[in-house]
């Protein structure tokens, strides 16, 4: 194959509409990252009302203006925080970061390709995603205050826009927002797919595919399948705020007026939500998972432990994320029989679940660790992964969970077992990638204190909401000062945000050590971790199309570690087959 | 402009190892993926379609009391109209795969009546699918609204279940084709039920289910006359089924729209010999491919709303 013809590039055409897949992944990220700012210092925010109800914070108002008069948080603006927190920590930075970073920049790269399927589809996803960022934020500024009814925007809270403040113009622009959303994942998904099926290089077969594009390419399925009943969801619904269905709206009054919509079920909403909300959850873990086993292995310097174990494990997940969103609604007036149903099909996740860990922690088993700082987070991916796992068998189980449903026990069991899993993934992924994205190195030492700072912090944050939860403490109250039986958890509360705080500060660590470095920071070599991996045979300075001469030809799996008779601890998948290897079989 | 790898070395194969998978580019591929996406859409519409269905048995309308309208005949032909409508977008299926298949023999002019007839057939099909709501909204025989929100007919206490439409309950006799669509208001109905004293109430399920004239006759006290539909309430019956007509065949026919308009694009390259200079015709089979969609998906939207 010809090396590809070099068109004139400008500014525009280089850095913003850009069709290379490198440049739209460091977009993604970079746009990622901004909104995960916004995220974390809502949180702070709204951990500062928790834990010191009404008292006066002189940077509330500042920040939040009308909205905190004198200081102390209004009851609506807490509830537009959560849910924005939500929505942006769950889509734009786990989901679109997340995904739309490392998809982007590593299935052309890993798979030996010189782009994706189509640059310009690929283009027209990020900017969908920006749009739907920029009118996101934008929702904050309206009059009447951002969306308020929860991430989940259930009927009748986000149906009647007279319901509450936070069901005005913030919820359309919500609505509005996702859509673009949905749009650019669909886009993305389609080519990531695609790219995967149809561009391989030669000898690239499925079983030679790094985890990380299994893990890439089973999630973009899920996308696909699950985002577009999303969208008939989100269509109901701006049905029912501007035209005056009934589709999710039955026997309501607002301010003692009757209203005329009748037959509709706010269930309705929840079953179409939850269709894509639990795959969601796979969307956002898998692709750090991927990146995890390639992190793992590579520094653990063994072969990942039951590659095959670890594919099909994926693909059970993906599909067993289709047939369990019932467990998100026990408590809806669902059959007890159904439930069970739903119990059982929940269960049968911590199957492949475990077969993950387990496979996690046997490659790290007498390996030669590098404990480098993407080692770290990913072992402390493990580590959240299994601790979250456990309480989801609790969660799951529809007899238990009807006990701690809405309480602060979720809130602790989904931020440990897809929050902080997903938000370790992306720094594992980013800290490994960083030189084969800016061609420079990161810090370690600040790696270091970035690590145990925020894994020390995270734990302090969502394990103690464990036996909030257990106490009863439900999710979502602005206040808890206003029932006695919460007095004696105000400590804990004390303590969560103390850690939270902590934890919000080490990220300015991380932040300079990223922006520092992808400017300032020392030049990577080819290969900065001896990985067997193609992104590593590219040149350091990115170019259009990846390889300057010919694709690279594949020989092997990539997780030739430490292979007896070679003469590193390394074999690249460029490298032939040795004789003896072709005796053997192996 | 810095195009992808695809458009820069579409000269050269993109794939680089041995079989390549399904045979099939990568835009084909993109399509079907998309039209599985699509598909989950729908999927979600006609689950929920599917749940008030039979939730709300006995108020949910059976659709020959509600498609009885043809152009130019009189009378009632339940089903008829939207038989022809369906006759017409699985014919221009039809004439999609002949110009598919003019395509891979590079025929030029096939492909252009074939693809010319499929955008015709497409433009019919909007065009009924406009004079199909135009009569729903318009409506046909009329009912009652009673105080509980329920829509019901009017019929014959002693007949054999026969909807009475408003024009007979007030002239007594059936509504002759060259008569001005009549509007009544609610208290000439209450009078002319109070006069024919044959007339009683029926709600509009499946079962038909028909009021004692006593009942019948207590309920009239604060009913109002519904005739048409619109999104609060329609004289077909459960207001969720105008909400959900309108809303599903209102999606379906924008899908159908946006298959014209890629069509009319197709169509144009292919008047222009764009395809004819590129070697092949696959831009008009992945058009084809989303036309056949939206004509499935339809004959799913036909069996929800017109047949079960």
């Amino acid at each position: 194959m010809e090396a590809h013809a070099h068109h004139k590039e400008n500014f525009i055409t280089k850095y913003i509409f850009s069709t290379d897949h490198k440049m739209i992944s460091k977009q993604f990220l970079i746009t990622g990252v901004v909104m995960g700012i916004v995220g974390v210092i809502m949180s702070l925010l709204f951990r500062l009302q928790l834990a010191w109800p009404n008292q006066e914070w002189p940077i509330m108002e500042a920040l939040l203006g009308k909205w905190a008069p004198d200081g102390v948080m209004d009851p609506n603006m807490y509830l537009a925080l959560v849910t924005i927190h939500g929505t942006i920590m769950v889509f734009f930075v786990l989901t679109a970061g997340l995904s739309g970073t490392f998809s982007n920049l590593l299935i052309p790269l890993q798979i030996g390709a010189r782009d994706m399927a189509s640059g310009f589809i690929n283009m027209l996803s990020y900017w969908f995603f920006f749009v739907s960022s920029v009118i996101m934020l934008a929702s904050l500024f309206v009059e009447s205050g951002p969306a308020a009814a929860g991430w989940t925007v259930y009927p009748p809270l986000s149906a009647l826009p007279e319901a509450m403040p936070g069901s005005g113009m913030g919820m359309t622009l919500w609505l509005v927002s996702m859509t673009f959303f949905i749009v650019s994942s669909l886009l993305g998904a389609l080519n990531y797919i695609v790219t995967v099926l149809n561009l391989r290089t030669k000898g690239m077969s499925m079983t030679r595919l790094p985890l990380t594009i299994w893990a890439f390419f089973v999630t973009a399925i899920i996308g696909v399948l699950s985002f577009p009943v999303l969208f008939s969801a989100a269509l109901l619904l701006l049905f029912d705020r501007s035209l005056g269905t009934s589709f999710y709206l039955s026997d309501i009054m607002v301010a003692g007026e009757v209203l005329q919509n009748q037959g509709g079920s706010p269930v309705l909403y929840q079953h179409l939500f939850w269709f894509l909300g639990h795959p969601e959850v796979y969307i956002i873990l898998l692709p750090a998972l991927g990146i995890s086993s390639e992190v793992i292995s590579t520094n653990a310097r063994k072969p990942i432990f039951g590659y095959r174990a670890m594919v099909g494990s994926i693909l059970a997940i993906a599909f067993l994320s289709f047939i369990v969103w019932g467990h998100h609604m026990f408590v809806t007036g669902m059959n007890p029989f159904l439930g069970s149903v739903f119990t059982f099909t929940t269960l049968l996740i911590a199957i492949p679940s475990a077969v993950k860990a387990f496979n996690y922690i046997t490659t790290l088993w007498k390996g030669n660790l590098r404990l480098t700082p993407a080692m770290l987070f990913s072992i402390g991916l493990v580590s959240t992964f299994i601790t979250g796992g456990l309480t989801g068998l609790i969660l799951g189980d529809s007899a238990l969970d009807i006990n701690v449903h809405d309480t602060y026990f979720v809130v602790a069991h989904f931020h440990i077992v897809m929050g902080l899993s997903a938000i370790f993934g992306l720094f594992a992924g980013v800290y490994h990638w960083f030189p084969k994205m800016f061609g420079r190195k990161m810090n370690k030492t600040l790696g270091y204190l970035h690590f145990w700072v925020t894994f020390i912090c995270a734990y302090g944050v969502f394990f103690p909401m464990h036996f909030l939860g257990m106490a009863g403490l439900p999710r979502r109250y602005y206040t808890n000062t206003a029932v006695p039986m919460f007095d004696d958890l105000t400590n804990i509360n004390v303590l969560i945000s103390y850690f939270a705080i902590l934890g919000g500060v080490a990220q300015v660590v991380f932040l300079w050590n990223f922006f520092y470095n992808a400017v300032r920071g020392r030049k990577a070599e080819q290969n900065p971790w001896q990985s067997n991996t193609l992104e590593w045979t590219t040149p350091v300075e990115h170019i259009h199309g990846n390889w300057p001469g010919e694709l690279p030809e594949v020989h092997r799996w990539p997780y030739d570690y430490s292979k007896p008779g070679m003469e590193e601890d390394f074999v690249p998948q460029t490298v032939p087959l040795t004789e003896k290897e072709m005796q053997t079989g192996h | 402009m810095a195009n992808g790898a695809a458009i820069e070395q579409s000269n050269t194969p993109l794939w680089g190892g041995g079989r390549q998978p399904f045979g099939a580019s990568y835009g084909k591929l993109m399509m079907w993926f998309f039209l599985i996406s699509d598909a989950l859409t729908f999927s979600g519409f006609l689950t929920a379609v599917g749940l008030f269905r039979f939730r709300y048995e006995e108020t949910w309308p059976v659709a020959e009391n509600v498609y009885t309208h043809f152009p130019f005949l009189s009378g009632d032909h339940p089903l008829l109209f939207v038989a022809l409508m369906t006759f017409i977008l699985i014919l221009s299926s039809v004439t999609m795969v002949l110009a598919v298949n003019a395509g891979h023999h590079m025929n030029k002019k096939g492909v252009v009546l074939w693809l010319g007839l499929t955008i015709i057939g497409g433009f019919t099909f909007l065009g009924s699918q406009a004079y199909e709501w135009y009569h729903f909204i318009k409506g046909a025989k009329g009912a009652v609204q009673i105080k509980d929100s329920s829509v019901l007919y009017f019929t014959s206490a002693g007949g054999t279940g026969e909807i009475m439409s408003l024009y007979e309950l007030v002239n007594g006799q059936k509504r002759p084709h060259d008569a001005p669509h009549a509007h009544f208001n609610t208290e000439q109905i209450r009078q002319a039920f109070s006069q024919n004293k044959n007339a009683t109430l029926m709600y509009p399920g499946k079962e038909g289910q028909r009021l004692e004239r006593s009942e019948a006759a207590s309920l009239m006290a604060d009913a109002e006359v519904v005739q048409g539909a619109n999104m609060r309430v329609n004289e077909y019956g459960n207001n969720l089924f105008a909400n959900f007509f309108f809303f599903v065949t209102g999606f379906h026919g924008t899908h159908v729209l946006s298959g014209v308009i890629l069509n009319i694009i197709i169509f144009i390259n292919v008047i222009k010999g764009t395809y004819e200079r590129r070697g092949h015709y696959e831009m008009v089979e992945k058009v084809g491919l989303y036309w056949h969609f939206v004509d499935l998906v339809w004959v799913f939207v036909f069996t929800f709303f017109y047949l079960v």
